[in-house]
């Protein structure tokens, strides 16, 4: 079984490229980490979500295979690994940590410095720098001193050393969380770019859901030592586990769909074979994720459906869920994919909501949140 | 005063004029303290990244002793090693008292602990974190240490140069297991001591000049190190 609660497919199992299984990591007697099991797929990029001292960087160092855990094992394309393999499964990996940490030295070197380090001939070490450097835009930085740079740029040479090695796995510990927003932003982007180009196995740590659900083909939610759900992102965000997940989530609905038309700001996605509005930017022919806080959603009974009002989206569905959260009732309203509502008791009463009524959720083009897949 | 004017005006005569014997005390003295910094070297620096990076018990006793061995005073040490390289002592049979080795190895028990002591703390400044990004990049240990030796290059520069400071201008240690022995064992110091002692300032000046000279072009060497470090 996965920690999930689903069972452990073969697939998976044959395709993972690297495994952990019954891994536990103590610090002074505290349990730090304990996953029974996690999987990285060939070729995806797995996020790891959770909130600060979650176990998320620790996590990534049993990754690196520089934190020994007190039990566990890994296996590497169904090898394990032993104490011994430690320095030859590190030569497959490439490590981003949250500050750049770069050499005293130029910017060249520091790219080139993993590639030193494995002996690489000098004009391969050349043509790799080269060719990373222009792929993070920042070819003409190579003759500067990595102590003159910006934390944008500094960031960018920390990518490109480790794109440079060309791994089997890049390991990103909260690669952004440093940066300011518009340098995040587009650092992600191209990131998120390259990521594609090179269909490179990824396992990336953050604690901003928007990074994940940009990033991730999977999800994986770490809360306090131990997963709690993992998952494509549409599915940890609109359906989560358990109330601590989806109380870190905050996110509830998530539906992947695709633009079909866009106007100054105005977006319209279909999704499921419904077209909803919302507010943001976007291309027609661009595939989304729309994304739906159940705070934001209203729940009438009856189907009140209409096109004429173009302020809101209004879905009909039927409720297949109800149950308490904390002082508030959610409620999972199936209108060809689940929305979730979070409304008060009182209203629940008197609205005399119940599983299996027809329904009407509504929510405000405002209250999507677009995210470019 | 006209004592004073008068050694300065033959010392610099002895200068200008190539001394013969001045030139040779001058020599011995940089390749017995250049010798034992060399070695102080090669001790310090493995021992010092030990220290630095290395987990293992007592690491903090090791560290308390170079500590305290930073700051051991030369006769101290001139007394200790005069103990083992005396004729009747542990390693008398080795010929070695009153001999330039006796004063390298002396300078070297003064010298070794500084440049120990330095390494560590020029490794400890470095960012701990810088270890695990090295290794996460394919390093082996050994490019590891390699990486930060290269990364605290300039502190590193710093413990040498401090560690042949202490011991180019150091005296009591010289002189108790050297013996000051006439184109021997006779060094920039102990020389110094012997012609004030008899009232002969003009060599005891003109080799006093070579000590300032020296130790100055140390200290400028470090506070280029030093302010080349504050423009990162």
């Amino acid at each position: 079984m996965t920690d999930d609660g689903r069972p452990t497919t073969g697939d998976e199992l044959s395709s993972s490229l690297l495994a952990v299984r019954g891994l536990r990591v103590a610090r002074e007697g505290q349990r730090v980490l304990e996953i029974e099991h996690l999987a990285v797929c060939e070729g995806e990029v797995l996020a790891i979500i959770g909130p600060n001292g979650a176990g998320k960087s620790t996590l990534l160092l049993v990754l690196s295979r520089l934190l020994k855990p007190e039990h566990g094992e890994m296996r590497f394309r169904g090898h394990l690994l032993e104490a011994g393999d430690d320095l030859a499964y590190r030569r497959r990996i490439a490590l981003v940590l949250q500050e750049p940490l770069l050499l005293d030295r130029s910017v060249f070197d520091n790219v080139a410095a993993g590639l030193r380090f494995r002996g690489l001939p000098r004009p391969e070490v050349a043509r790799r720098v080269d060719k990373w450097l222009a792929r993070l835009g920042i070819a003409h930085l190579g003759a500067r001193a990595a102590r003159s740079l910006s934390g944008g740029e500094a960031q960018r040479v920390s990518l490109a050393r480790a794109f440079a090695l060309q791994p089997d796995i890049l390991l990103l510990d909260e690669p952004f969380s440093a940066l300011d927003s518009p340098t995040r932003a587009r650092l992600l982007e191209d990131l998120k770019t390259l990521l594609a180009v090179t269909a490179m196995t990824t396992v990336f740590v953050t604690h901003d859901l928007d990074e994940a659900l940009l990033l991730g083909d999977r999800v994986a939610v770490l809360l306090d030592g131990r997963l709690r759900q993992v998952g494509p992102p549409e599915q940890v965000f609109s359906a989560p586990a358990d109330s601590e997940v989806a109380a870190f989530v905050g996110v509830e609905t998530v539906v992947a769909g695709r633009v079909v038309a866009a106007d100054e700001g105005r977006v319209i996605v279909e999704a499921s074979g419904l077209h909803l509005e919302a507010v943001g930017e976007a291309q027609p022919g661009h595939s989304v994720l729309l994304c739906l806080r159940p705070e934001d959603v209203t729940i009438r009974p009856g189907d009140h459906s209409s096109p004429s009002s173009s302020a809101r989206n209004r879905l009909p569905g039927r409720i297949t869920q109800m149950g308490p959260r904390g002082p508030l009732v959610r409620v999972v309203v199936d209108c060809g994919f689940a929305v979730v509502a979070l409304i008060t008791r009182a209203s629940a009463r008197d609205l005399g909501l119940a599983e299996g009524q027809t329904v009407t959720a509504a929510f405000k083009a405002s209250a999507v949140h677009l995210i470019s897949r | 005063m006209s004592l004073l004017w008068e050694g300065i005006r033959r010392a610099i005569d002895l200068l200008l004029h190539g001394d013969a014997e001045v030139f040779e005390i001058t020599l011995l003295s940089l390749k017995v303290s250049g010798l034992a910094t060399a070695i102080s070297l090669l001790l310090g620096l493995p021992l010092g990244t030990l220290l630095a990076l290395g987990h293992f018990p007592g690491r903090r006793f090791f560290l308390s002793l170079v500590n305290t061995g930073m700051a051991l005073p030369p006769v101290v040490v001139g007394l200790g090693v005069s103990i083992f390289l005396w004729r009747s002592g542990p390693l008398g049979d080795l010929n070695l008292i009153y001999t330039p080795a006796a004063i390298v190895i002396a300078q070297t028990v003064i010298a070794a602990p500084i440049v120990v002591g330095l390494t560590v703390t020029a490794l400890q400044q470095l960012d701990p974190r810088l270890r695990l990004q090295l290794l996460g990049l394919g390093a082996s240990r050994p490019q590891m240490v390699l990486a930060l030796w290269r990364e605290a290059r300039l502190p590193l520069l710093a413990a040498l140069m401090a560690g042949f400071g202490s011991i180019i201008s150091e005296v009591g240690a010289s002189i108790m297991v050297g013996g000051n022995l006439r184109h021997q064992t006779r060094v920039l110091t102990t020389a110094i001591v012997l012609e004030t002692s008899r009232g002969d300032f003009a060599p005891a000046i003109a080799l006093g000049l070579i000590l300032l000279l020296l130790a100055y072009l140390v200290n400028l060497a470090l506070t280029w190190i030093q302010q080349g470090g504050q423009r990162r």
